[in-house]
């Protein structure tokens, strides 16, 4: 076993003991990636030189005997949806081609201050939008499970990243699944955090009332440990939650449910559900029975309308966002030729720099905002917002936490929907709710579906502000699935070129 | 089945300014009439009596000191600009030449 298949905290304890250098492990991962990524293509961008930078600091701090923060030296995967500061963030669009902004998210900020080496950026649907990484302009990415299949999206390249041992923690973005769903089919733990715990300060827009960064790994204690870097108020984004960040990290160490209520979903299985996630999410159950917890089923019959309100909120808010993208002031201009006028440039840029999917939703949009349908479209859809507000309240009364499989079905064929946007949003149905209620949400495996031998993701969803719960819940059912398996599921992941 | 022409969609491009050919703008109309149609159950359960959200927790404005700030410089601001002249962004006429 090579130390890039190590978990994340694994790595840390190596470089703290002193038998593993930040550069050696920064080197081992552009080795993988160098080896692997021609096939999975989960990055954009690679900031070898920067990363190495970073990593012979952090390395001759630790040599000084300064104290560093936990992860400090351990390399991250960035979702191109993030601003870093001179490096070009494209949010898999052409409309930001060679964009390097001027300035951190905060995210950035935090994860550089906690001493993690950023070895790039990876793929995402364009302004991720989208539930397979088939919308990127720059091409789509792989599975490492099946390399003809779908890594879910839109932050299909780093959760792909993490599959391949090609980074061992990455930052992903939620705002109708796209942490949970591409960790559901790739075997690996993606969490959105409540709505306001981490920093949208230079995250890409999309939808703003529903956007969430999240930290994707392979472990949940891995996951905690990149929630506590980059959670927490931040006064540069004003929906940025004013409170102490819930004890993730001591909750994923508890390794104890006993007496814990979880609530199963009764609208969030069945009908559209493959049967093999629905066996591996029963096996998550049966695992959190045998570990103490009581089991009780709720009814949030609102969720049916969820996705329909979903498909008119994100795209109306999206139309508002991406107004910004005028040609004037960043990115891509086109037919400016001295002749043409600022609105016509304008016009021939965005037909240029935007793909279908952001096309079609910005349109959806505009029109669900538009005089005469505003109350029919968005103001139902807002409506409908509320109603599923209502059932979560009702099933917290219930339980401690509410669960479900993270998606409808395993990681499907390259290009199979994608003529089918209806189909594409089927994959969030599970996920949505979650980010509606601005609530936290965490995906981690649960197995292989027997008919496929792919990876099916379990759904743990906490009440605002007690991720800890999720964490808690996540930490045990890992504990005992990995005591039942043996060894981690991508240890069953075929051999990529290069890997192992 | 929503109604909605490829006229209408032509109406939503112009707004939205994207320019739009007739092949995009046939293509779009067909599919939104199918979004439309899906999308719009959720006037079956959206009564009167139910308010809407607009934000999952309470958004109030949020002040703070006047205080300076680092910020960018001219220079940072203008890196990502298409065009610039004289430490602003250049862009193409506004108002019209008479």
């Amino acid at each position: 076993m090579s130390v890039i298949n190590l978990a994340a905290h694994e790595m840390a304890a190596k470089l703290n003991d002193g038998s593993l250098t930040s550069v050696e492990l920064t080197n081992a991962h552009y080795d993988q990636i160098a080896q692997v990524d021609e096939a999975v293509h989960a990055f954009l961008y690679l900031d070898k030189e920067g990363a190495l930078e970073q990593a012979a600091a952090i390395d001759a701090k630790r040599a000084q005997g300064e104290s560093l923060a936990p992860f400090a030296g351990v390399p991250l995967a960035l979702k191109d949806v993030l601003t870093q500061k001179g490096i070009p963030t494209t949010c898999g669009s052409k409309m930001l081609e060679g964009w390097r902004p001027p300035y951190d998210a905060t995210v950035v900020t935090r994860l550089k201050e906690a001493g993690i080496v950023i070895l790039g950026k990876t793929n995402m649907d364009e302004f991720a939008m989208g539930s397979s990484t088939e919308n990127s302009a720059y091409g789509p990415t792989h599975n490492p499970w099946d390399l003809d299949r779908i890594p879910g999206g839109s932050g299909g390249g780093s959760a792909a990243s993490l599959a391949a041992f090609e980074a061992p923690l990455a930052i992903g973005t939620d705002t109708g699944g796209s942490i949970r769903q591409p960790a559901a089919v790739t075997g690996t733990v993606g969490v959105k955090p409540t709505y306001g715990g981490v920093s949208r300060y230079g995250l890409v827009a999309f939808s703003s009332s529903l956007d969430q960064a999240g930290p994707c790994a392979r472990t949940v204690l891995d996951a905690a440990m990149l929630h506590e870097v980059i959670a927490g108020h931040d006064p540069k984004d004003s929906t940025s939650i004013n409170a102490p960040v819930p004890q993730v990290v001591k909750a994923a160490k508890k390794l104890d449910v006993k007496g814990m209520k979880i609530g199963v979903v009764k609208e969030l299985q069945g009908d559209g559900f493959q049967r093999g996630v629905l066996d591996r999410f029963h096996d998550g159950l049966d695992a959190l029975i045998a570990a103490g917890a009581e089991i009780v089923e709720v009814s949030c019959p609102t969720f049916d309308y969820a996705l329909a309100a979903y498909y008119l909120i994100a795209p109306s808010e999206c139309s508002s966002n991406l107004a910004r993208f005028d040609s004037m002031r960043y990115g891509i201009r086109i037919g400016d030729d001295g002749n043409r006028g600022a609105e016509e440039v304008m016009n021939l840029t965005r037909h240029e720099g935007f793909g279908p999917e952001v096309k079609r939703r910005i349109i959806l949009g505009t029109y669900a905002l538009s005089s005469g349908y505003y109350d029919a479209y968005y103001g139902s859809a807002q409506k409908v917002r509320t109603l599923v507000m209502r059932d979560f309240n009702a099933a917290f009364e219930k339980a401690d936490v509410l669960v479900s499989p993270s998606a409808p079905t395993t990681a499907f064929k390259i290009g199979e929907q994608v003529d089918d946007p209806l189909a594409m949003y089927l994959n969030d149905i599970a996920t949505i709710p979650v980010n509606m209620a601005g609530i936290g949400g965490m995906s981690l495996p649960c197995g292989l579906a027997t008919e496929d031998g792919l990876p099916v993701g379990f759904q743990i969803m906490s009440p605002a502000m007690k991720d800890d719960l999720m964490y808690q819940v996540g930490g045990t059912l890992e504990a005992a699935l990995l005591s039942k398996w043996g060894a981690p599921i991508l240890s069953q992941a075929p051999e990529l070129a290069g890997s192992k | 089945m929503a109604a909605i022409s490829r006229e209408d969609v032509a109406h939503l491009a112009a707004l939205a300014r994207i320019t739009m050919n007739e092949a995009e703008l046939d293509h779009l109309a067909k599919e939104m009439a199918v979004i439309l149609d899906a999308v719009a159950r959720v006037q079956e359960v959206s009564g009167e009596d139910v308010p809407p959200t607009s934000h999952p927790i309470p958004v109030n404005n949020v002040y703070r000191d006047d205080v300076v700030l680092p910020s960018l410089t001219p220079s940072e601001a203008l890196s990502g600009a298409p065009a610039q002249e004289d430490g602003r962004f250049k862009v193409p006429q506004i108002l019209g030449e008479e």
